[in-house]
């Protein structure tokens, strides 16, 4: 069943992003999906390429690594070390980009279940802001700052 | 010659907070530069400064109302970080897509099961 929810990313602070997401499904199975590697192995690349290493070791100061390569030729590499696991209800990881392992943001994951559906909250905690906005790749020196607050104001004026 | 209003610019103009604070009062409307001296409690140099840079860059227009310059937003110069935010959203939003028909199979696999 195709799905019309879209991911809602905000930038709540200088130094974080907040994504959120509902699913129509108990958390039990969300959390599998985002847990066992066969099944993330199906969703992760986003259809921008082909997921060819995902290492997960699920435990406290247990690592993680994700590692999808692009039809460029692109590879794109991501690893972390969970650092608190609630089963169902929460993760807490580290994670770094490979190309910016000074970078390093910690991640907070939340499963909250209503009626069968189930939202995820993540915040992904940077810990500059300069760091956060290269994660959202930007591109600029200077940064950008809270852009969508002001971006919901000018949304009625974009044609 | 100024320099080209090119997307980095953009970005640039509005990374200021300043700067950010005077667009988020012109989404609400136009202002003639002494409102916008009055709402953010700066010198006037200060605030001409600022709005020269984001006129450089596209980000807001001008227009003459007797002896009063009035500003006002201009929304498609801001369009590139607008689209910037869309494609992080949107690499989560196919990310989360795959996910739900992950979560599609492992459904019927648990009403196969029982």
């Amino acid at each position: 069943m195709a799905s019309s929810a879209t991911a809602t990313v905000t930038l709540p602070t200088d130094d974080q992003i907040l994504i959120t997401r509902e699913f129509d499904a108990p958390r039990e199975l969300v959390w599998r999906a985002y847990t066992e590697p066969d099944l993330v192995r199906r969703w992760w690349h986003a259809n921008r390429g082909e997921m060819t290493i995902c290492d997960i070791d699920l435990r406290v100061g247990g690592s993680w690594r994700y590692v999808m390569a692009t039809p460029e030729g692109f590879e794109v590499a991501f690893h972390g070390e969970y650092r608190e696991l609630v089963p169902h209800e929460r993760i807490v990881t580290t994670e770094v980009y490979e190309p910016v392992p000074d970078a390093e943001a910690v991640d907070t994951v939340e499963f909250s279940e209503v009626d069968c559906r189930t939202t995820i909250t993540m915040v992904v905690q940077h810990q500059r802001k300069e760091f956060r906005d290269m994660h959202v790749e930007s591109g600029m020196e200077d940064g950008l700052q809270d852009a969508l607050d002001l971006l919901e104001q000018v949304a009625q004026s974009l044609s | 010659m100024a320099r080209a209003a090119t997307t980095t610019d953009a970005f640039n103009a509005i990374a200021e907070p300043r700067r950010r604070q005077i667009l988020n009062v012109l989404a609400r409307g136009e202002r003639p530069v002494n409102d916008l001296v009055h709402e953010l409690d700066l010198a006037q140099p200060q605030v001409s400064k600022h709005l020269r840079v984001l006129r450089e860059v596209g980000a807001v227009e001008v227009r003459g109302d007797g002896r009063r310059r009035v500003y006002r937003l201009n929304g498609e110069a801001l369009r590139p970080i607008h689209d910037w935010v869309k494609d992080f959203e949107q690499t989560w939003s196919e990310r989360f897509d795959q996910l739900d028909a992950v979560l599609e199979d492992l459904k019927k696999e648990e009403d196969d099961g029982q």
